[in-house]
């Protein structure tokens, strides 16, 4: 290609060329509002984080505990068969110290999301959530951790009933 | 028993709520530059020729979707043209009545095989027909953002 | 199951750029219009189009397949866009290699097209749909959480250090220095530039990323009986495969991707390929973080796993080793738009095999490649080998 083709076609405009006029251009806030359906599983699983409690299914087939619950187990394809009780505690699987946010603005406080293997999981799976009352240099793959609940009347049936996960 | 077949009650239906926190910018693009721009700055409407295919497109195109031609022949088409189709509205986005209903149109410019969709003013929609000579009226030149709505609406041409 | 044999037969691409002036419609015409005339094809001889491209949410335009039709030769043809998120690269010449060795169509035109300036502030608005809207989202996720969860699961499990992993991102923007099309090909860049560029969501770093990235690639598909009659050195496309793994990604192995693996053994059993190192003379993995290009070397076999970043760091994987590895420049180098990057892989292993990759150009005259995409939600690996 290079052997074939010297001239390759793409104009590259700079964001000034926005800014001052140079380049026509109009603009569209499409206004996506979204009302996502639970659903079953998921309806039940934030039922019981207002209720202090994080749970998951078990398939008797596959012989698996996971969470976040799910109707249906995508290995075998049957419906889950119960509903586990789990602890609110779990390991570290891994871990970011974060210094920006989804639209690129700094922050001077790292945020540290996780993915927490929880106890009573089998085979171990984890959910994704934060870490904190923490040091972020201490924190470590393989790290003990526990939920951190908001008091009863703040709770909404939301993910964000746990504030976030703090070292046991 | 599978969890499939004791589902909580309906009255327990959670819905989570959220947007998709984004806003586009659309460049015209190359022919979209020169085709905006002969509006806002002359008043004109221009096309794009394609010498195989005999098609003069408007809004200009850079390359012809028949041939996949490279088009660089401009000319210049009519400020006026005639009512492809059109759609009377009465309600907006919001599904709230309009106060005055709108008409939208199709209208090919004369002198081109291409058209625009815009909305028609100046008339009565009873009075509207397929066939109609209408006519762009524009903003004020020191009003033009070379955009589409630098044409006001499309009006029939007095006879 | 008779499939007939299928052949790339032409390639072309636009530069890869930040802000792009052309329309969408415009850079898929433009490196439609470059591929035809590599192989010196007029519109009229092509028997169907297949387009790739990623979140209609990208460039602003729901039902983005059919306004980018136009602009990639679809006029009165059969038409279907594919997806499957970052994968599509790859994959769209895959949907289009089973149009032929279907024999359904003789002629097909891959056209892959990304024009992420459109989506403002940040395309990681779009991004973000990536994470369950329920159990995920409320955390206020950004995209890079995923990404350098990875990362530091991947250096834990096998004790590897950042230079063991930046270093790839030294390879591949250097590569890139080549390319005529990149957008952050560098010549002169070091390990400590990777280093010593900004956090921003630990282990990753600035210079860890590929860019946002407009851009377009397409490539002609030919049966071949029509491939040996327009092309003097047909490649051919000798094994396909892809794979998807759980939808759960916090379910999943972090550090090796069983799907990429899954994905490649289909390709390579299609191919006869039963010893991948010695029979792939070239790969082009997928590399939009400097690590996903480590994580896939081990999925596609060609290293064990955790040993990717040893054959880097003894420079088995620069463009004289013994298996170059993203000569293109990758994602990291020449830019990522999301389909068309994946694409460009695919088009790049077209240049390479048949000798045309000028400053590029990987010794030894190379008969065998692989290319590999990912995406999804994280979890799908599509695969293609071409061959001489
Ligand atoms: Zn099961
Ligand atoms: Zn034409």
């Amino acid at each position: 290609m290079t052997v074939k083709i010297d001239k390759f076609p793409g104009v590259y405009l700079h964001e000034s060329d926005f800014e001052q006029g140079r380049v026509l251009y109009n603009t569209w806030d499409p206004q996506a509002q979204y009302a996502w359906d639970a659903g079953i599983a998921i309806g039940r699983y934030l039922s019981e984080l207002k209720q202090g409690h994080l749970v998951g299914v078990r398939c008797n087939q596959c012989r698996r505990t996971v969470v976040p619950p799910r109707a249906f187990c995508e290995w075998c394809f049957r419906p889950m068969d119960d509903w586990v009780n789990l602890p609110d505690t779990g390991t570290v699987n891994t871990f970011s110290l974060c210094y920006v946010t989804w639209d690129m603005q700094y922050l001077t406080e790292p945020q540290i999301p996780a993915v927490i293997d929880i106890d009573g999981t089998r085979p171990s799976v984890g959910i994704m959530h934060l870490l904190g009352d923490v040091d972020p240099k201490k924190v470590h793959i393989g790290m003990r951790v526990q939920a951190v609940w908001k008091p009863e009347e703040e709770r909404t049936g939301s993910i964000l009933d746990i504030r976030h996960f703090k070292p046991v | 028993m599978a969890i499939l077949n004791k589902p909580d009650k309906v009255h327990q239906a959670i819905a989570w709520h959220g947007d998709i926190p984004i806003t586009n910018r659309y460049t015209a693009g190359v022919a979209g530059e020169r085709f905006f721009r002969e509006v806002k700055e002359n008043g004109k409407f221009m096309g794009t020729r394609c010498p195989e295919c005999d098609l003069i497109y408007v809004p200009a195109t850079m390359f012809c979707e028949r041939c996949f031609a490279e088009l660089d022949e401009w000319v210049q088409v009519e400020n006026q043209g005639q009512v492809v189709t059109y759609t009377i509205l009465y309600w907006d986005l919001d599904d709230q009545p309009l106060a005055v209903p709108l008409v939208l149109a199709l209208v090919q410019l004369d002198g081109s095989d291409g058209g625009l969709v815009h909305y028609l003013g100046e008339t009565d929609p009873e009075d509207v027909y397929i066939g109609m000579e209408v006519e762009a009226v524009l903003k004020d030149p020191a009003e033009r953002e070379g955009s589409i709505l630098d044409i006001r609406h499309f009006r029939p041409i007095q006879v | 199951m008779a499939m007939r044999k299928v052949a790339v037969v032409g390639a072309g691409m636009t530069r890869f750029v930040r802000r792009a002036l052309e329309t969408g419609k415009e850079l898929s015409y433009e490196a439609s219009k470059m591929a035809l005339d590599y192989c010196d094809l007029t519109l009229d001889e092509v028997d169907c189009v297949v387009h790739g491209t990623a979140p209609d949410s990208f460039d602003g335009v729901h039902m983005k397949g059919e306004y980018l039709s136009d602009g990639s030769g679809a006029w009165r043809k059969p038409y279907t866009r594919c997806y499957v998120g970052g994968g599509t690269g790859v994959f769209a010449p895959i949907h289009g290699w089973y149009h032929v060795a279907s024999g359904l169509f003789d002629i097909c035109l891959v056209v892959c097209e990304e024009k992420m300036s459109s989506c403002q502030p940040h395309p990681q608005g779009a991004f973000l749909t990536i994470f369950d809207h329920t159990t995920e989202r409320p955390l206020k996720p950004n995209l890079l959480w995923i990404f350098a969860m990875e990362m530091n699961r991947y250096m834990h499990t096998y004790g590897l250090k950042k230079e063991d992993i930046a270093l790839v991102s030294v390879k591949n923007k250097r590569n890139a220095a080549d390319h005529p099309c990149s957008l952050l090909g560098d010549a002169n860049i070091t390990l400590q530039d990777v280093l010593n560029s900004e956090v921003l969501a630990w282990p990753v770093q600035r210079l860890d990323v590929s860019p946002v990235t407009d851009g377009a690639v397409a490539l002609v598909l030919a049966a071949e009986h029509v491939a040996r009659r327009i092309c003097d050195k047909p490649i051919w496309i000798e094994g396909v495969g892809w794979n998807l793994d759980t939808a759960y990604w916090t379910n999943r192995d972090l550090c090796y991707p069983r799907y990429v693996e899954k994905a490649a053994r289909m390709a390579y059993e299609m191919a006869g390929i039963t010893e991948p190192r010695k029979q792939i003379h070239i790969a082009e993995p997928y590399d939009p973080f400097d690590y996903k290009e480590l994580h896939h070397l081990e999925g596609l076999m060609l290293f064990d796993r955790g040993k990717a970043p040893e054959a880097t760091a003894l420079g088995i994987t620069q463009r004289n080793g013994d298996l170059p590895v993203c000569p293109s420049g990758g994602l990291l180098g020449v830019g990522n738009p999301i389909a068309a990057a994946g694409l460009m892989k695919v088009a790049e292993l077209f240049w390479q095999l048949r000798g045309e990759a000028g400053a590029r150009q990987v010794p030894g005259q190379p008969r065998r490649g692989v290319a590999q995409a990912w995406g999804d939600l994280m979890q799908v690996g599509t695969v293609a080998v071409l061959g001489v």
